[in-house]
């Protein structure tokens, strides 16, 4: 079996971009590891060079400037979960951060990293699809920014070629008027263990109440990261209220339609928990700006 | 073979090893420091936590050229001349070691918590040790443990200062 047998540490992104070219596929981008080092173990994946970018300068900053948020993608779980500015901003994106994997696991696996693995539960991911993130890529044609709800390709794959392009940032629109976001999630136990639902919501609203527009984000439902558009359609030009969450939630529950699971429990218990979760997360975004 | 050059327990490192191998591997193999413990190798127990510049993490899936130019701390730099860490004595005393396979782990995420809150809440040392299995103390026994090191340190600051 190949293994790996450079690991090697460009200075910055455009460097790594370069030795991806030089080996022609047979390196691949390593940030956390905590993902790749099993799939290599498995023999998923055979990379002989691995081009670390986890400490790239570049790839490790949270700004916020000109009503965007911009993220360094090789930030780990546990600092972006921990940044006030997130926090404060965004809590849909430092509560999802909060649920990966242990604090082992957040200290050190990057959002990149999610992004790339393309698990649709992926909880750092929901709360950026909700929030309408759009990615910028590094790779041999120059940069160019995609929309994160278009990287995801299937179960474990997207649309980013690891052997040849970077993730190098993620960007978030800061809504100028009146917003709430928020994530919820439920799971056998609160460490270690992946979400037998999660959902994220970001809810914009006029001045006096009413939506103007929504993003609600449900997983594992489908094969990438679920938007309920009925739902959110429902939301549009109405009045926030308890009554108006509970039918954009049921909304939600009918329109979502998850697998029965050995691990994570039957397609119809799934469903109404999605109702539950997307009522109980418009409910708290709403309360933000309520 | 590449060459990882790091600190190990305060001592500078410079040794030739395989790329492919897990931080895990080098730090038992290369190294000879056995107290890092593998269980599942797949970043779910925890047994094999270590310290990188003072964060714990996995070492059974950190790629061990991760550690270039890091700071790695094991269960064995914990000791200073010759005595005890203060959050070794206290796990022997609450009684959170049995078998002692989790242990090295524990340990160091409770240093990682205690070097950065010296009052830690129960939530705080739950939180921080989520990344566990023990199958034999039953977890309260970590609370006590954690508890207790913490006013064992801060009684030792305090004899320092006077």
């Amino acid at each position: 079996m190949k293994k790996v047998e450079k690991h090697l540490f460009p200075k910055n992104v455009k460097e790594a971009v370069e030795l991806l070219a030089e080996y022609k596929g047979e390196a691949r981008i390593v940030s956390g590891a905590t993902d790749l080092m099993l799939w290599i173990r498995d023999g998923k994946v055979s990379p002989s060079v691995l081009v670390d970018v986890s400490d790239l300068p570049e790839m490790r900053f949270v700004s916020v400037s000109d009503g965007k948020m911009s993220i360094g993608s090789a930030m780990t779980h546990a600092e972006i979960a921990a940044h006030p500015d997130v926090k404060r901003i965004f809590p849909a994106l430092s509560d999802g951060c909060r649920s990966v994997g242990s604090p082992q696991i957040r200290n050190i696996a990057t959002l990149a990293g999610n992004i790339v693995s393309a698990q649709p539960a992926a909880d750092s991911v929901v709360p950026m699809t909700a929030l309408g993130a759009q990615c910028e890529l590094a790779g041999p044609d120059g940069t160019y920014m995609r929309p994160l709800c278009e990287l995801s390709k299937k179960v474990g794959e997207s649309y980013v070629d690891p052997t040849k392009e970077i993730i190098t940032r993620i960007e978030i629109k800061i809504p100028s008027g009146k917003y709430g976001t928020a994530f919820k999630r439920i799971a056998p136990r609160e460490a270690m263990a992946l979400p037998v639902v999660n959902a994220a919501v970001m809810l914009e609203a006029e001045d006096d109440g009413t939506i103007k527009a929504a993003r609600i984000v449900a997983s594992p439902v489908a094969v990438v990261p679920f938007r309920a558009k009925n739902a959110e359609a429902h939301l549009i030009g109405k009045k926030a209220s308890p009554k108006l969450f509970a039918e954009a939630a049921e909304a939600a529950g009918a329109e979502a339609s998850p697998r029965d699971s050995l691990v994570r429990g039957s397609g119809e218990y799934r469903k109404v928990l999605v109702k539950d979760l997307v009522e109980q997360a418009l409910i708290q975004a709403a309360s933000l700006f309520a | 073979m590449q060459e990882l050059k790091c600190v190990v327990n305060g001592k500078n490192v410079a040794i030739m090893i395989d790329p492919s191998h897990s931080l895990a591997d080098v730090i038992r193999y290369d190294l000879g420091l056995t107290g890092t413990k593998k269980g599942c190798e797949e970043g779910e127990c925890g047994a094999c936590t270590v310290l990188v510049n003072g964060l714990p993490v996995d070492s059974c899936i950190v790629p061990a050229m991760k550690a270039n130019g890091k700071n790695i701390l094991t269960i064995e730099g914990l000791e200073q001349n010759g005595e005890l860490d203060p959050i070794q004595e206290a796990f022997m005393e609450a009684g959170a070691i049995q078998c002692g396979f989790c242990t090295p782990g524990v340990v160091l995420s409770a240093k990682a918590l205690l070097m950065r809150e010296e009052n830690p809440t129960k939530e705080d040392i739950r939180d921080e040790l989520s990344g566990h299995f023990c199958r034999c103390t039953g977890y309260l026994q970590f609370y006590d443990a954690v508890k207790l090191a913490s006013e064992k340190i801060k009684s030792r600051k305090n004899k320092e200062k006077k």
